[in-house]
């Protein structure tokens, strides 16, 4: 293990981890890990998932119990056996599930556990006015302490969570991807929150996925792999390259995998004329078989709405649509995947798996449930299917709630992918999966064109978007704001979707 | 990053319009019977109807909040009322004891019922049903018929009242009062709304997630204690049956849910289970007044808690506000819009 940190000149390390192992049922999960931190640094956290970099966060926060190591914080060691400890100690986290009770106000969110009292009973007033002082020290004016949390757009509910980490003056604050659910200017406003944090002199853990980020923002990179570290570097000393190599263990000669040879793009599968609904209005679109289109837009923008429609999830309520020159109403789900239409929904947990049921009752379910006399037929191809998706799990008759992120999202594509759709939705299918299962992720998509699959693709990572589709369709304000072909720039996409004047030079 | 308007009709809201409704349709129908839904003497009737159902709703609400049910509070009800009206025994001196038995016996169940769903992790609907199976039996084994006897001095807190308003129903609302502070005003209200939100996120915020939840459970039962009080000083004797007879478990669920708190729990108002409360013992009146069959009573109250049930459900759904309609776009009819949308998405090749 190298460690070549040094501690910045004049400072004394805030957090001080060494030798942390933990073991869950047995099965190691971390073993001998150092991490060091220091005030006003951002330390990056990488690695694939199930290298253990949440299993170390919730052993610095509490919410589990080392096997064995010690953590010193300022100095003095520490044994947290719950997260209050660990807030009482200046350690907050911000966990990649939002903390947020959504029926509850943004201030009530925030003092949750500790509210302010006069008496017996609670002092709203000052818990408002301490919310409100908390948000403007993050900049932000746009939240009322007094909302409930429900009515906010997912990035205000992140600020809401990191305003709760402040508020137990932090020291360390540790974020697990807190930016998972964030869209390009969102990621700027939390840049310029950990910004503010950093320079009043709190140290930063900072999980992420997207390398750009961790390159943005991070001082020091600490590296995990199978629950070892690999490797502890300042970021000036590493690029992309080096820092996939380090967390795959092999080079990844190009991130996103090239056209199969023999994918040619063909008839038009799926078209629809002047569709709208309430939230969508205008779309016109058609996808061909052996092509990948992108679809990119702000949050809100209609994107889930689009593939949700085109699904028959959410109907168009005008406008007409054909699937192979025949007119397909998209009434309901069940007529889409008759028809050969499959949703990979955004959220893989609630809309995509059943997660105390068996990986294998999960890869079925769509067969049985719509398609019962290829059950059989399809029970078989199971077992190749998975060994090709490499996903890791004990047998076939694990529960999915024990898989790992992208292994969960590996049993979401099996599952339609038993069932042979000729169009393929996607939405965010690589959203907090690691960079080993992103690749199996495109490579699939790869060889579902080159099988002469129609693929729509939505994704806020505008570099995926761009490196993936044939061509791009820019939602803004839930119509479709233009095409751009996949040779523009992410600066081009972006002031597409966000309305800015660079229709030219984004347009085909 | 506009925040989105909250809705500005809560089911609260609904609640009480359709008390308002209720009430227009129980002067029509009154009236038409040749009687006054407005009389003092009417207006008393269902303010009396309200009070025990209200005691038991009240902690139902509470229950429910957390994420929990109680389906035992019928019989802690006919506990409640014998256990009075035995230790009083017609004996004025004897009220403070009587009422402190019953209440601690109440408190105690409640107890039991808390420590059973925090503690052995046990549903809700499964720990109190067990429990109301128990008291039941005991009941069943151990009284044929009424016992015990209350008190005249008890006796009138179940007859009084202050112009229309009955005392019991006063006592109802000072109740109600409480609660809505506790909830709305105090930690442990917050924690309530917490634990049956989301219990990850209330433990992770520090909260000790089996003190609401036992809390819940042992004010809910003090509160059926009082409703068998109140019963027991109505009746002037303790029933082993006077419970179960009122179907008081099912409704109270149901007067909170029609007042719209969210049967999995987390989200509710006390105000809109008093309006829920409001609108069947107004519904039990109209129908008393007009003499219909009481199996006919049942089927109107079944449908209103369908409809109200439905109605809340269909408003959840219904959590984002469209931004086209079909008829009229925010900028014109929608089928004029790809003429203004300079670039197509066409087709690549």
């Amino acid at each position: 293990m190298d460690n070549d940190v040094d501690s910045p000149a004049g400072s004394e390390a805030v957090l001080r981890a060494a030798g942390l192992s933990k073991s869950f049922f047995g099965v190691p999960v971390l073993s001998n890990a150092d991490l060091t931190l220091f005030p006003g640094q951002v330390h990056g956290l990488v690695g694939e998932n199930g290298a253990g970099k949440s299993t170390l966060m919730k052993l610095l926060a509490g919410v589990h119990q080392r096997d064995s190591g010690t953590i010193e914080i300022a100095g003095q060691a520490v044994d947290f056996s719950h997260p209050t400890q660990a807030h009482a100690a200046g350690l907050s986290t911000v966990f990649q599930e939002f903390n947020l009770l959504p029926e509850r106000s943004v201030a009530e969110n925030i003092f949750l556990g500790r509210e302010p009292r006069r008496g017996i009973l609670t002092d709203t007033r000052t818990m408002q006015a301490r919310t409100s002082e908390l948000l403007a020290e993050l900049g932000v004016s746009s939240i009322r302490p007094g909302s409930p949390v429900s009515s906010l757009s997912v990035a205000q509910q992140q600020i809401v969570e990191i305003a709760k980490a402040i508020s137990y003056d932090a020291r360390i604050i540790s974020m697990d991807e807190p930016t998972a659910a964030l869209a390009g200017p969102e990621v700027e406003l939390l840049y310029e929150i950990i910004r503010r944090l950093t320079s009043r002199g709190v140290a930063v853990l900072y999980v992420s996925h997207r390398l750009k980020e961790i390159f943005d923002l991070c001082d020091i990179i600490t590296v995990l792999k199978d629950g070892q570290v690999v490797g502890c570097h300042p970021a000036s000393e590493l690029d992309d390259a080096a820092l996939v190599r380090l967390m795959v263990g092999r080079p990844i000669s190009a991130y996103f995998p090239d056209i199969e040879p023999g994918t040619a793009v063909g008839e038009v599968v799926l078209r629809a004329e002047k569709c709208g609904n309430d939230q969508l209005d205008s779309i016109d679109l058609s996808l061909r078989t052996g092509e990948i289109v992108g679809v990119a837009g702000l949050q809100g923008s209609g994107r889930t709405e689009l593939l949700e429609a085109l699904f028959g999830a959410a109907p168009f309520t005008r406008g007409t649509m054909e699937l192979s020159g025949v007119r397909y109403a998209g009434r309901s789900p069940r007529e889409a995947v008759r028809r050969g239409i499959a949703l990979i929904t955004e959220d893989r947990k609630s809309e995509g798996l059943s997660l105390n049921q068996s990986i294998l009752d999960n890869a079925l379910s769509v067969v049985r449930s719509v398609f019962p006399s290829r059950n059989r037929k399809a029970r078989a191809g199971i077992p190749a299917m998975f060994s090709s998706l490499e996903v890791g799990a004990r047998d076939l008759s694990q529960e999915v709630q024990y898989l790992s992120g992208g292994n969960q999202q590996k049993v979401v594509l099996a599952k339609w992918l038993a069932v042979n759709p000729r169009v393929v939705l996607l939405d965010e299918p690589t959203r907090g999966i690691d960079v080993g299962a992103k690749l199996a992720v495109y490579q699939l998509m790869r060889s579902l064109a080159a099988n002469g699959a129609a693929i729509l693709m939505v994704s806020s990572e505008i570099p995926e978007v761009l490196g993936m589709a044939d061509r791009i369709l820019v939602l803004r304000d839930g119509r479709i704001a233009g095409t751009a072909p996949p040779e523009s720039t992410e600066e081009e996409v972006l002031a597409l979707a966000a309305g800015v004047r660079a229709d030219q030079e984004a347009s085909q | 990053m506009s925040p989105r308007k909250t809705p500005a009709l809560t089911s609260t809201h609904i609640v009480y319009a359709v008390v308002l409704v209720t009430i227009a349709v129980g002067a029509v129908l009154v009236g038409s019977a040749g009687r006054n839904f407005f009389s003092t003497g009417n207006i008393s009737d269902i303010l009396t109807g309200t009070s025990v159902l209200g005691f038991i709703a009240i902690g139902q609400t509470l229950v429910i909040l957390v994420g929990s049910l109680d389906l035992s509070v019928p019989y802690v009800i006919s506990l409640s009322s014998l256990v009075a009206a035995t230790v009083m025994a017609n004996e004025t001196g004897n009220i403070l004891p009587g009422v402190l038995a019953a209440l601690a016996l109440a408190a105690a169940i409640g107890l039991a019922n808390g420590l059973i769903v925090s503690g052995l992790k046990v549903h809700g609907f499964i720990a109190t049903l067990g429990m109301g199976l128990i008291i039941s039996g005991y009941l069943a084994s151990n009284y044929k018929g009424s016992a015990g006897q209350t008190p005249l001095a008890f006796r009138l807190i179940g007859a009084t009242g202050i112009g229309p308003v009955p005392v019991s129903t006063l006592i109802m609302l000072a109740c109600a009062g409480a609660v809505l502070l506790l909830l709305n005003r105090s930690r442990l209200g917050s924690h309530m709304f917490a634990v049956g939100g989301d219990l990850t996120v209330a433990r992770m915020s520090g909260i000790k997630t089996r003190v609401p939840v036992i809390a819940a459970h042992v004010l809910c039962s003090v509160l059926a204690g009082l409703a068998g009080l109140l019963l027991a000083a109505r009746l002037g004797v303790g029933s082993p049956t006077i419970g179960s007879q009122g179907g008081y478990d099912l409704l109270s669920i149901a007067a909170v849910v029609l007042g719209g708190t969210l049967l999995a729990g987390g989200k509710g108002s006390l105000v809109g289970t008093l309006g829920g409360v409001l609108i069947f013992a107004m519904m039990d009146n109209i129908m008393s007044v007009l003499q219909i069959n009481p199996f006919l009573k049942d089927v109107v109250r079944g449908v209103v808690i369908v409809a109200a049930v439905a109605v809340y459900a269909r408003r959840r759904t219904l959590g984002r506000p469209a931004r086209f309609s079909d008829t009229t776009g925010p900028a014109g009819p929608p089928d004029t819009r790809p003429e203004r949308i300079q670039k197509d998405t066409g087709v690549t090749a």
